[in-house]
């Protein structure tokens, strides 16, 4: 079988849609715990800035998976142009 | 995506773009303490005003975070958080965000993991070695990864934010030449650089603070 510089640089612009797949998870747990904030903040409005902080910080820990795929992504184009240079 | 270009060579090691624009970052901040510091008054003029509001309410995040008896380290977290601050919002000036750098922000990340460490020993001793131990000694080495797992996920998460806004802010600037990526730059730059920056700073204190008690 041969492998061609278009075949590889193919799949691997492939892969790097595959690798955004990931973007669902986070947008979910994102999404979880605003409604979750939301909800906390129509019960005890006197704790909101508590827990604004409180729901920023566990989104930003969520949304690292999704950073992961990025990255991954990201170093996939970086593979492609070198590959064609 | 190009990465940092070398702007000149220094007894052979390259000097990227990245530091250049860190030192930038950095004059920017030491002239402005210096013009801050400099006509302190007891009723505050408007830079005052925001300098004092700046102090008292990291003092305030601090104190809540880390509790009273770690207010000492305000000063080292006010400054991490300003210094990430200015180099995520550098970008709007038409500068590349030196963030958006895995080698800068990785630096960032390895200072907070050897600031957990160094006070986790010096708080608890040995103890502190013995808490990867728990509960079992078999889970050891899930322990070790998960904490050499911090410095990547915090530099990781600092680095993609950063450069996936500045590539979706290129893509926008290339579609569109009006308007349009003026209000994009208000989340992409300033929103998602503010934010990130105060994470990052929330991270260190809680890791912080965890390992001292």
């Amino acid at each position: 079988m041969e492998h061609n510089i278009f075949t590889v640089g193919a799949f691997a612009l492939l892969g790097a849609g595959i690798a955004m797949i990931a973007g669902i998870g986070p947008a979910i747990g994102q999404g979880y715990a605003a409604g979750k904030g939301v909800e906390a903040v129509s019960r005890q409005p006197e704790a909101r800035n508590d827990l604004w902080v409180t729901m920023l910080m566990g989104q930003a820990v969520a949304e690292t998976t999704g950073i992961y795929s990025l990255v991954i992504a990201i170093m996939l184009l970086n593979f492609v142009s070198g590959l064609l240079k | 995506m190009q990465g940092p270009k070398t702007v000149f060579t220094l007894f052979g090691f390259p000097i990227t773009e990245s530091v250049v624009n860190t030192w930038i970052v950095m004059a920017v901040l030491i002239i402005l303490a210096l013009v801050l510091r400099r006509r302190l008054e007891l009723r505050p003029g408007k830079a005052q005003n925001i300098a004092e509001l700046l102090v008292d309410g990291f003092t305030g995040i601090v104190k809540s975070t880390m509790g009273e008896k770690n207010i000492g380290f305000m000063p080292y977290m006010a400054t991490l958080f300003l210094l990430i601050l200015f180099s995520n919002i550098i970008g709007i000036f038409g500068f590349r965000t030196p963030t958006s750098d895995i080698n800068v922000t990785l630096g960032y990340a390895l200072m907070t993991f050897f600031s957990i460490h160094f006070f986790g020993v010096k708080a608890k001793g040995l103890g502190y070695l013995k808490g990867f131990f728990e509960p079992i000694f078999v889970i050891a080495p899930i322990n070790i990864i998960g904490e050499l797992a911090r410095p990547v996920s915090l530099s990781m998460r600092l680095f993609g934010n950063m450069l996936g806004g500045s590539v979706i802010m290129a893509l926008i600037s290339g579609a569109v030449a009006l308007f349009v990526p003026a209000v994009a730059s208000i989340y992409f730059d300033l929103f998602s650089g503010i934010l990130q920056s105060f994470i990052f700073t929330m991270l260190s204190m809680v890791f912080i603070s965890l390992a001292k008690d």
